[in-house]
Formats: C-alpha cells, sequence, structure tokens
C-alpha cells in the first residue's frame, strides 16, 4: 500500500474505501471517489464518514479539486485524501482546496511539501484552508 | 493605472522563487518533461519549433512605459532584439533560454509584471477594451472589473487544471473592441434600471475548431455577485466540463452540448449555494481598484483644433487617431503592421521609443491591443504632430488602422509547432499587394485576420475577410472565408469553397475585394455588401 501523507493531527484511515455504490447500499465510514462521479451524493451521510478519497487518475484531471471543496463547503471535516497522481506542484491547490492528506503514487519528501506549503504567504481568494484573502486583509477584514 | 501594494509583490515574487525551484528540479532530471510542462505552460513558457517561446502578461493590456521599457530590455537581453505582440494583449518572445527564464521573471516581478497564466488549461490573462477610460461611448472604465477578476483567477486552487484554457474579456460600451462575445465568458458592464454597474455574462464563445458565438447567461450581475458568479461558471465547467477529447474540451461545447437553458440552470443552482459562502471580495476592494483608474489630470483648457496641413500627417491622423472623450485630447493608435513587415513585431528600439512617447505625451501610459497594435490612450491634441513625427521617424506611422493591410496574423509554421502553414508570409504578400494606401482607403474598414492552423489564433473566424492555412498532402493550402466579426456585429466567416496556393490565396483576396468595390451601395463596408448579396458572387468572381 502506498505511504499516506497527512496534514492531520489524527492518524490516517487504515479502512480500505469503498466505491459510493457501495457506501450508499452499506454501512461502510471511508469512500472513494472517481473522477466524473457527483460528490454531492454523499452530502447526506457526511456525518458517518471518517475519509473520503478522491481519485486523481492524472494530475492535469482537475475534477478532484471541485469534489474537495463541495465537502468542505457541505461542512465535512473529517480526512479528505488525494489518490493517484499526486505531485508536489499540486500539493498547494490540493490542500487550499481542502484535501488534508495524500496518497501519492509516488512518494513526497516531507522537507519539499513543507516548502511548497510555505512559498506563498498570500492568497487572492478564499478557499477552504481558512487562510484570509488579501482582499480581506486590505480592509482590515 | 492599477499599482501592486505589498501583498500583490509578495504573490509575483513568491512566483518566482517557485519558478526558480522548477526549473532547478527539471534541469536536474527530478521531474519529467511531461510534469514540468503544465508547471511551465502555467508560467508562459512553450516549447516551440526552434526554441521555447515566452509570453508575458499585460493585464488588460495596460501598461506603462516603466514597463514598456522592460519589455524592450528582455527582447535585447534574453531574445533577439524584437517582441511579438499578440491577440491576448500579451507580448511574446521566440528565442528564450529555459535556464534564464528565472532571472527573466525576476526583472518583470521588480516592475510588476509577470508570466503567470498566459498559457496551460487555467483562467488566462484577462482581456479588455484598448480604449478604456478614454473612450466616450463606455458606461465606466472597464479596468477595475479586469483587475479584480485578475486577482480572483490567480492561482486559484479550484481552477487550476480546467479540460481547457479559459478566456475572460471585460468590456463597457456598446461597441465592442475586444471580440467580447468570442471569449470563454465575456463580460459587459452595463447600468441595471436602478443606474448601478453590473455585469452581462455571455458565456461559452470561442474560436478554435468550432467556433461560437457566446450565448447571454445572465443580464445582470450586481457587483457584490461578480467573484460568486464566475466561482459557479467554472465550477460547472470544471466539472461536466469533457475531458476525453481536448478538441471538445472548451466550454462553449459544454454550453453547447447542455443547451445555454441548461448550462444555465445550472450555473444558477451552484451559484445560489456560493452564495452563501462569503467568497466575495469587501465592497471597498472594488472601490480601492477603482481609484487607481482614475481621469489623468488633463488639461482642461486644451485646444480641440488640429492643423492638419501637413497631408501625410493628415492621412495618419484621419485613419489611426479616434475620438476622446476629454475636449482637446485624442486616441493615438500605433499601426504595427508596416506594409511587408511581421504584424505584431516591434524591435527592442521601437518599443523603448513607444515607452518614452508614452511618458512625453500620453500620461505615461500605452495599451496593447488585441489586433495587435499600441495605443497611446490620452494625447493632447496640440502634440499630436510632435507624436506623429517621432513616430515616423521610427517606422511607426505607418496610417492603416483597420484597413486591409493591418492584418492579425498568428506566428504560424514559421514559429509554432502546431501550425500547418505559414501566416507570416501570406500577411506579407497581401499588405505588398495593397501597398498603395490610396487604394486600401478605397477599400475602407476591412479586417483580414490569418490563422496558420485550426485553432485559430489569428483569428481567421471573425475576419471580415479570413484565411485559414491548412496541409493538404504536405502542401500549404490557404482557406478564404468572408463575413465574420470580432465586433458587436459579431458573426462567423464562411468559407467559399476549395483552398488556394501561396499566390493563389493573394490573388483570391484581390478578386473579393474588387467584387465589393463593384456591389458596394453607399458607405457599406466589406462586411456590409457580403451580408446584403450573399457569398454568390463572391464565388462566382472567385471559382468561375
Amino acid at each position: 500500500m502506498t505511504d499516506i501523507f497527512s496534514l492531520r493531527d489524527d492518524t490516517p484511515v487504515s479502512e480500505l474505501p469503498v466505491s459510493i455504490e457501495e457506501f450508499l447500499g452499506g454501512n461502510a465510514t471511508a469512500v472513494r471517489i472517481e473522477v466524473g462521479e457527483d460528490t454531492r451524493q454523499l452530502l447526506p451521510y457526511l456525518d458517518r464518514i471518517a475519509l473520503v478519497e478522491v481519485s486523481f487518475p492524472a494530475f492535469t484531471d482537475g475534477r478532484g479539486y471541485s469534489a474537495a471543496r463541495i465537502l468542505r463547503e457541505a461542512g465535512y471535516n473529517a480526512e479528505l485524501r488525494a489518490q493517484g497522481d499526486v505531485l508536489l506542484d499540486q500539493i498547494r491547490y490540493m490542500h487550499r482546496c481542502g484535501f488534508d492528506s495524500f496518497a501519492p503514487e509516488k512518494p513526497l519528501k516531507a522537507d519539499q511539501v513543507d516548502a511548497v506549503l510555505k512559498r506563498f504567504d498570500a492568497v487572492y481568494q478564499s478557499s477552504m484552508d481558512g487562510q484570509n484573502p488579501v482582499w480581506n486583509l486590505r480592509h482590515g477584514g | 493605472m492599477y499599482k501592486y501594494d505589498q501583498y500583490d509583490q509578495s504573490i509575483v515574487d513568491a512566483r518566482v522563487a517557485e519558478f526558480r525551484d522548477q526549473v532547478e528540479r527539471r534541469l536536474a532530471g527530478e521531474i519529467t518533461e511531461d510534469q514540468f510542462k503544465p508547471l511551465r505552460l502555467q508560467n508562459g513558457l512553450y516549447l516551440q519549433l526552434h526554441a521555447y517561446m515566452l509570453r508575458v502578461a499585460i493585464p488588460y493590456g495596460t501598461l506603462n512605459s516603466k514597463q514598456m521599457k522592460m519589455l524592450a530590455h528582455i527582447a535585447r537581453k534574453y531574445d533577439r532584439d524584437y517582441g511579438h505582440f499578440t491577440t491576448r494583449q500579451n507580448i511574446q518572445y521566440n528565442w528564450i533560454q529555459l535556464d534564464q527564464t528565472p532571472d527573466l521573471l525576476e526583472e518583470l516581478a521588480s516592475v510588476e509584471m509577470h508570466a503567470i497564466q498566459t498559457s496551460g488549461n487555467c483562467i488566462r490573462n484577462i482581456s479588455s477594451d484598448q480604449y478604456a477610460g478614454a473612450a466616450a461611448d463606455e458606461v465606466a472604465d472597464p479596468r477595475p472589473w479586469a483587475e479584480l477578476l485578475r486577482q480572483w483567477s490567480t492561482f486559484h486552487p479550484e481552477f487550476a487544471h480546467l479540460p481547457r484554457k479559459f478566456k475572460f474579456a471585460v468590456i463597457a460600451s456598446e461597441e465592442d473592441r475586444a471580440a467580447m462575445r468570442l471569449h470563454d465568458i465575456g463580460i459587459q458592464l452595463v447600468h441595471n434600471d436602478a443606474g448601478e454597474l453590473g455585469a452581462r455574462f455571455f458565456v461559452g464563445g470561442g474560436m478554435g475548431r468550432t467556433p461560437m458565438i457566446g450565448p447571454m447567461v445572465r443580464d445582470f450581475v450586481p457587483a457584490d455577485d461578480l467573484v460568486s458568479y464566475a466561482e459557479a461558471c467554472l465550477r460547472v465547467y470544471n466539472r461536466y466540463g469533457r475531458r476525453d477529447n481536448k478538441y471538445k474540451a472548451r466550454i462553449k461545447i459544454l454550453v453547447h452540448e447542455l443547451g445555454k437553458d441548461e448550462y444555465t440552470r445550472q450555473v444558477e443552482e451552484e451559484f445560489k449555494h456560493i452564495k452563501t459562502l462569503n467568497l466575495d471580495p469587501p465592497k471597498a476592494e472594488l472601490e480601492r481598484i477603482t481609484t487607481f483608474f482614475q481621469d489623468p489630470d488633463y488639461d482642461l483648457s486644451a485646444s480641440d483644433d488640429l492643423d492638419l496641413s501637413d497631408p501625410d500627417f493628415a492621412v495618419w491622423v484621419n485613419q489611426n487617431v479616434k475620438a476622446h472623450k476629454q475636449t482637446g485630447y485624442a486616441i493615438a493608435n500605433i499601426s504595427l503592421k508596416p506594409i511587408g513587415g511581421i504584424p505584431g513585431d516591434a524591435s527592442s528600439a521601437q518599443i523603448d521609443v513607444m515607452a518614452d512617447l508614452a511618458k512625453d505625451y500620453s500620461f505615461d501610459e500605452l495599451r496593447v491591443t488585441h489586433a495587435q497594435n499600441i495605443v497611446l490612450p490620452h494625447v493632447k491634441k496640440s502634440d499630436l504632430y510632435a507624436l506623429w513625427q517621432k513616430l515616423d521617424e521610427a517606422e511607426l506611422a505607418t496610417p492603416n488602422l483597420d484597413l486591409i493591410s493591418d492584418m492579425i496574423a498568428c506566428p504560424g509554421l514559421d514559429y509554432c509547432s502546431l501550425a500547418n502553414a505559414r501566416s507570416i508570409p501570406v500577411a506579407q504578400k497581401i499588405a505588398t499587394r495593397f501597398a498603395d494606401v490610396g487604394k486600401q482607403k478605397e477599400l475602407g474598414e476591412l479586417k483580414l485576420k490569418i490563422s496558420g492552423c485550426i485553432n485559430a489564433c489569428g483569428h481567421h473566424h471573425a475576419g471580415h475577410i479570413g484565411i485559414l492555412g491548412v496541409d493538404r498532402k504536405g502542401v500549404e493550402n490557404y482557406q478564404l472565408s468572408l463575413g465574420g466579426s470580432g465586433a458587436e456585429d459579431v458573426s462567423l466567416a464562411k468559407i467559399t469553397g476549395p483552398g488556394f496556393d501561396e499566390d493563389g490565396i493573394v490573388d483570391a483576396v484581390e478578386k473579393a475585394t474588387n467584387v465589393y468595390l463593384e456591389q458596394r451601395e453607399g458607405d457599406e463596408r466589406f462586411v456590409d455588401t457580403y451580408r446584403r448579396v450573399g457569398m454568390a458572387p463572391f464565388k462566382e468572381a472567385l471559382y468561375d
């Protein structure tokens, strides 16, 4: 199994995530979203989910970013994992969209991830990482 | 003009550091070319036929003389002493060394410039009306809205890997000088019945291999909802835009396949949700940005008189100078289309001259137009003669704005790895055929646009006369089309019939213009006559 790189304080969920279909018909608490699947199907069940794993079959396929945002916007606050073609240079965008754990096909180096996440100390837009955008900072917000 | 504060500067500086790190990792072999490609692309760096090409962003086409000087400096130091102004109101350099790009970007950052998101499948440089702030017909200056969108879209985490590239244009006049409806999102600022300023959204326009005119999806988005509404438009596209075929991945295909009504319904539903998240900037932010775009300090007693006794000056004024909203001032267009030249190219020396002239005569401001020309937006009429003389000395006074030789042409097969045919030699031959200004003026406004492949970077679908270069069994062949427009009378050009070889297309253009001269009524433009008489007489002249 791939190493999990987590930015969370708790231990990564070890349960193997099931498909949305299986999740909807059973009691699993870990679920996997493939690209093209409608994340909003999960919204009624967020209370019972401990892990959502979002698939990135290719780093150029950005659907997973919207999937993550939709979950966080709905109040989901358990583990949100990006799995697949997860590369250093996309980590910051993923983190800003709400991902807090990563299962990359090729291992990430902790110090490099740390550097990437710290590189920009200002952001232009609100997202799911809680960073206050400059348009608020400029006006005392 | 907008000025960076410490936040803007820190973001651009951090980007330079990030790109330096990415280039180092690439040169060290830590990342593959496939992994590096989207990174360099989101920084405007393409691998072309002969070298790397770097595209530098000029947000909404506005820049000051210091920035223009930097563009000349970069051409001299990192390139072959020239730059190419593009239809996205940007500049491209064709001969860049990869290992030098971090230093180049650092120099750009020192004058508040960058190459962020000038390529790649993300939100690109926001374009606008080159006469913004100077035109009498605008309801407001569109650039504060464009700047707000620039900031919002810069490193937007959700929309960094869209199905395909995404282009915004923002205008604020009924007259469309920015091909607004041929953008992924076109915004026209309008007032509502209550007198408030808001944005009319057109979504799903574009050129490329499947040209579409963007339909209106909302007639009024208030300033307070601008960001939320744009987020909704983009999210529906990011989730449902096609990713199985890059030729069907632009938002125009999604809007077309869903239908405007269904796309709009999904956007409105998403918007209703997003609006609850409190993502929009505080009101004060658009107000803050707007303060940077106040009118310059006009001389209110400037005379409106103009001495046109020098006939060459009069020809230039008549063609290249446009009315300004302020009495005593004018908008001066600098054509980058000398007869026989490469459309949009300027030497370092010429870029320096234009920078100096902007400083001396135009409140330190220049604009780049989507037709690949430069504008000095605020010139006192009494300075026009001196300005013209200096332009003339620098071979920048070609009096051909909107005439047949003021062509848009893509770089074509001379530079571009996607092209099927050369554009530049065709542009040069046509310009030479119509070199006589009298002959051009007789033809009046005639927008000729040339693309070297189906991707349509040369806007041929929007040309009164459009030319598309294709590869026919290994031989360059040129298709002629007629009747397009990127202006407020937006329309898509139609192909006349079989294509022509390089010399044949020049003859074909001349034949088409002859049909116009025979058929025109009153003060009809070429495109008006075409619309009235239809394709038949043109076909007859071209193929019989």
